[in-house]
This record gives C-alpha cells, sequence and structure tokens, in this order.
C-alpha cells in the first residue's frame, strides 16, 4: 500500500472523530468514576473535598450497601445457574432431536431479548398483580385457600420474582447461540457413541458438553459481568428496590446514592468496588472452568 | 422382546417430556405477550374481573388517549429521531475507523486497538453519572457565556452518546468483518488511481453490507430499547422523552389512577416496532450474533 503524507492525513481524518468521541463519553467519565470517589462531594455545589479512602471505610460499614451485595450474588448466582442450564438443555434438545416445529421454538424463544426491559418489567407486573395477576389467577386453580400470593411484595418471595423474570429474558439468546456452536459438532461422534450403545445423557456430557465447553466459559464470563448490569435495569423497572431494600442490587444502589441522593463521590466509591468485584468474579469463574480444550 | 418394547415406551415418554417441556416455554413467552396486546383494547373495567376474559370489543380509545394524553406519540417521534440519528453517527464514525484499523499499518495501532477493546468492558451504567455531570458542568459554562445550555434535555445530544457508548463493540464487530475480506480490489483501485476515500466509499462500503447490516440490527434494538442513560439525560418533567422512559412513567401513573387500558396500549406501541422488525430479519438477526460473538 502507498504510503506518504496522504496515508498518514487519511488514517487521521478516519480516526479522529471515533477517538475524540470515545474519550470524551467513555475514556474521560470512567477515570472520572475513580477520581471522585475519593472525594466528598455532594448536591449540585461545588464543594468536592479530598477524602482520600473515606468513602470506602464508610461503604464497608454501610449495612444497605452489604444487603445489596447479598441481594446481587443471591441475584447472579440464581440466574446464571437457571438460565446456562435451561438454555443448554433446550438448545441441546433443539439440535440433537427430531422436533417437529423446531424453528417456531427457536424463533419464539428468543423473543423476550428483543423487548425493552421497561416492557418486561410491565408484562411481569401484569403477571405478578396479587388480585387480577395471571400468576395467581392460575394457581388458583390449585390452591383452594384464595389467600394471594404478593410476588413483588413479599420481601421473601420477591428476589425469586425478579430472577425468574431475568432467566426468561436471558434463555432464548444464550440458547440460539448455544444451537450455533452445537451445530458444528461433527455428527460421526454421536454416530460412534450410538454403535458403542451409549445413551443420550452419556452423550452429552461426554460428546456436547466438552466440545462447546470452550464457548461456555466464554460466556459466562461475560454473562456473569452483564447480570450485574441486567439486574439494576429489572430492580429499576420493576421494583425500584423495594420492598424495604430487599432487591436493592450494586448497581441501582450506586445510582440512588449518586444520582437520587446526589451524592457523587460516594456513589462513585460503590461504582469503583463494584467494577473492580465484578472483573474479579470474572476472572474466578474463569480459573474455576479452565479445562484442557477438546477439540474434534 | 420385552426389553425392546420397554426401551420404546421409554424413548415415548422422552419424547413426550420434551414436548412438555418446550412448550412450556413456549407458552411462557407467547401468553402474557399475547395477554399485553388483548389488554390494550380492553375497557378499564374489565380489568377487575377474570384476567382470562377476551375483550369485550376493541376499545379504540386506549390507543388515542395513549397516544395524545399520555404523549407516547411525541415519545414515539423522539424515540424514532434518537435512534435514527444515534445509528447515523455511529457508522460515520465507526466504518472509517474500523477500516483503518484493519487494514493500515501505522505507529499506535496496537494501543489504540487495545483502548478500544478495552471499552468493551466499560458498562454504561458506571459512567451515566458522569456523563450526567459533565453536562451540569458544560450546561452552567455554557449559560454564562450564551446565555442558555443545551447538554442536558436534548434528544440530540442523547443520540450522540448512545453512538458514542456503541462505539467500543461496532468497532471490534467491524474490523473483524473487514479483515477477512480480500485486498485484491483495493490494489486493483490504487492502481487505477483511485485515492484512499474513493477507495473506500466505493469499494470497502458496499463489500462490509453484511456486517453493516447486523451493526445496525443489534444497535437498533439496544438503543430504542435503553432507558437509563435516556432517564438520566432526559430528565425534565416536561422535555422530551424516549419512549421505554414514557412507558416507565404511565407505569409509574397506572399505580395511582388505574389508567390500565391506556398503559397497555402505550406497552404495545413501544414493542410493536421491535416485534415487527425481529420477525422480518429473525433469521439474519440470529445469524448475526454468531458471526459478532458476544453482546455485552
Amino acid at each position: 500500500m502507498k504510503k506518504g503524507k496522504k496515508s498518514v492525513l487519511f488514517i487521521t481524518l478516519c480516526l479522529a472523530p471515533a477517538v475524540i468521541l470515545y474519550f470524551i463519553f467513555m475514556i474521560i467519565p470512567t477515570v472520572n468514576v475513580f477520581r471522585m470517589s475519593f472525594y466528598k462531594w455532594g448536591g449540585y455545589s461545588n464543594n468536592k473535598l479530598f477524602v482520600g479512602f473515606d468513602n470506602f471505610v464508610i461503604l464497608f460499614r454501610d449495612m444497605k450497601f452489604m444487603q445489596s451485595m447479598q441481594n446481587s450474588l443471591l441475584l447472579i448466582a440464581l440466574v446464571t445457574i437457571f438460565t446456562f442450564g435451561l438454555s443448554i438443555l433446550f438448545a441441546a434438545i433443539l439440535t440433537k432431536e427430531k422436533i417437529k416445529g423446531k424453528n417456531f421454538f427457536r424463533v419464539v424463544f428468543y423473543i423476550p431479548n428483543v423487548l425493552s426491559v421497561v416492557v418486561i418489567a410491565a408484562i411481569f407486573s401484569a403477571i405478578y398483580d396479587p388480585n387480577n395477576g395471571m400468576l395467581n389467577s392460575f394457581l388458583s386453580i390449585f390452591r383452594r385457600d384464595s389467600q394471594p400470593v404478593y410476588w413483588l411484595g413479599d420481601q421473601k418471595i420477591v428476589i425469586f420474582s425478579l430472577a425468574a423474570a431475568m432467566v426468561w429474558q436471558a434463555i432464548g439468546y444464550y440458547m440460539v447461540m448455544y444451537m450455533a456452536s452445537m451445530a458444528s459438532i461433527p455428527e460421526s461422534l454421536y454416530e460412534c457413541a450410538d454403535l458403542e450403545g451409549a445413551g443420550r445423557i452419556t452423550q452429552f456430557f461426554h460428546i456436547t458438553l466438552p466440545l462447546i465447553w470452550t464457548n461456555i466459559r466464554t460466556t459466562l464470563t461475560f454473562f456473569i459481568i452483564s447480570s450485574i448490569n441486567m439486574s439494576f435495569l429489572f430492580v429499576k423497572a420493576m421494583t425500584g428496590g423495594g420492598p424495604d431494600g430487599s432487591t436493592e442490587v450494586f448497581l441501582s444502589y450506586m445510582y440512588k446514592q449518586a444520582y437520587t441522593n446526589s451524592s457523587y463521590g460516594y456513589g462513585m466509591a460503590i461504582g469503583v468496588i463494584v467494577f473492580l468485584f465484578s472483573f474479579g468474579l470474572a476472572a474466578t469463574v474463569n480459573f474455576i472452568t479452565k479445562r484442557e480444550p477438546i477439540e474434534f | 422382546m420385552a426389553g425392546k418394547k420397554e426401551t420404546f415406551s421409554g424413548e415415548k415418554i422422552y419424547k413426550l417430556f420434551i414436548y412438555i417441556a418446550l412448550i412450556t416455554l413456549a407458552i411462557s413467552i407467547i401468553i402474557p405477550v399475547g395477554w399485553v396486546f388483548l389488554a390494550s383494547i380492553k375497557q378499564n373495567a374489565e380489568f377487575y374481573g377474570n384476567p382470562w376474559a377476551l375483550p369485550q370489543g376493541f376499545y379504540v380509545q386506549n390507543f388515542i388517549s395513549a397516544w395524545t394524553k399520555a404523549k407516547m406519540g411525541e415519545y414515539m417521534w423522539t424515540s424514532v429521531l434518537v435512534t435514527a440519528l444515534a445509528i447515523f453517527i455511529l457508522l460515520i464514525v465507526a466504518l472509517p475507523a474500523a477500516y483503518v484499523l484493519a487494514r493500515f499499518k501505522f505507529t499506535g495501532k496496537k494501543i489504540l486497538s487495545a483502548l478500544f477493546m478495552a471499552g468493551l468492558f466499560i458498562n454504561v451504567n458506571y459512567i451515566v453519572v458522569p456523563i450526567f455531570l459533565m453536562f451540569v458542568d458544560g450546561d452552567a459554562v455554557l449559560k454564562s457565556v450564551f446565555g442558555t445550555g443545551f447538554l442536558l434535555n436534548n434528544p440530540y445530544i442523547l443520540a450522540l452518546v448512545y453512538a458514542a457508548t456503541a462505539l467500543p463493540f461496532t468497532i471490534y464487530l467491524l474490523t473483524g468483518y473487514l479483515i477477512t475480506l480480500p485486498t485484491d480490489f483495493e490494489e486493483a483501485a490504487y492502481v487505477d488511481g483511485s485515492g484512499y476515500f474513493r477507495t473506500m466509499t466505493r469499494i470497502i462500503l458496499p463489500m462490509a453490507k453484511p456486517s453493516i447490516v447486523t451493526v445496525i440490527l443489534f444497535n437498533f434494538l439496544s438503543f430504542w430499547n435503553e432507558y437509563i442513560i435516556s432517564m438520566t439525560l432526559l430528565s425534565s418533567a416536561n422535555g422530551p422523552k424516549t419512549l421505554p422512559v414514557g412507558l416507565m412513567n404511565l407505569m409509574k401513573a397506572q399505580n395511582a389512577a388505574a389508567q390500565y387500558g391506556q398503559m397497555y396500549a402505550g406497552l404495545v406501541l413501544g414493542m410493536l416496532p421491535t416485534l415487527i422488525l425481529y420477525m422480518i430479519v429473525q433469521k439474519k438477526l440470529t445469524q448475526g450474533m454468531t458471526l459478532g460473538g458476544l453482546k455485552g
């Protein structure tokens, strides 16, 4: 390729807009998150006071933050286990078995992924409504005592209701992804296993799962980071953290402190901790799930 | 012979079980989404009885009052504007950058690529408050100079922020695709005396079409459905709002004023565009997913 002043100019012109936008709206705000976490800064006044690690010290004594951490961890664990279990299972069924309407199921399962979380929240409040909700009226067929279940109002239940909505949203996306990687496993492997008398379950655990393991690992790492974000979106739209903080999660607490409460410095300290925590968690999961890669 | 008969019936039970599982999941998606469509044409009084009752008629008034009284028409227009503009800016900025990163050799290329890659891990939920604060400061400066600020409560600026935050993923996806294209056509064009810019727009752009379609699809869904940034940056009560934020306000108002029909009509308006798009392009979307690798 030609070199010279012209190419330098072209390269600069092509890159400049992207780099400028990226710096202004992503790099600088990210740096600011870390910088602001060292300041005591509240309200619209410009009184910034450097306090070092004070915000972090307060944070670890903040019972509300601890509660949000518990809720987040429970949600991440529940949603990850059920989403991955179910999406891998359904992907295996739809790729391996002769199913009528295979394409229909694939198309339908993916629908929740194209809906806004706000729309999903509204759909689930119609499902969970204690008096005229779909779920309670369905359950009343089996339950004779007609005491309504408060799916979003009962502190013991609400987090599971939230998890169910999140799993409902995520299954289709991951299922389609695993279907693609399962489809690339050569059929001959299964034929061999059939001849040697291996059953479905053996085949699944000894052929399918090991061969798509690399894919599962990558998606798992991404999923954990993204479930911290998704739980915020769902909480914000569905419960607002209530009742009484029982669904407050990492980022919803950060947003509450930093935006609603205008304690910017403290809110950003929460952001820093959550950011580091999510990377730590992802790295741990990545390490635990490490296996010798198997090729076919 | 008895053994064979047993496995045969076992096979049948297994198939039955699979179909029950598949149909249960499909129903759990189709019924609630369909329910919202039916609810959107019900009159308010119908919401106090059995939730499974079919609508008594087509109550168009819900859509009219959602469109005008609840300002859904206005919000929809804002959403269309923001989404279209954001995608336009994104493509104009990301395509040249991705092309240069994929094809040219220059100093600092590795650092720049790594920097954009790092952006894949920065989630907007962490940096939305710093962006907001940056705009508050910016507006204060603008006010003192021009007498009025335009950074907050401005859909055009929101579109710019959307485009900027989508840059890392888009550049990652486009670069990955452009690198796989053969260089023969470009070299031929250079030999014929075509300049860099002309080569990019006339030769590369048409060849990159599949990846551009993927970029548009994914970003359409994410911009149309986004509500955290939109809620934060368009926060003025009477100012412009995007559809998801308008829907969220409607949901909250619904708790107080019990305007069910109007809310479900608004919901239908919010999800119809994405559902229609999905039905048209569902094959491309699920294929593009594996082409693009992971979505955060």
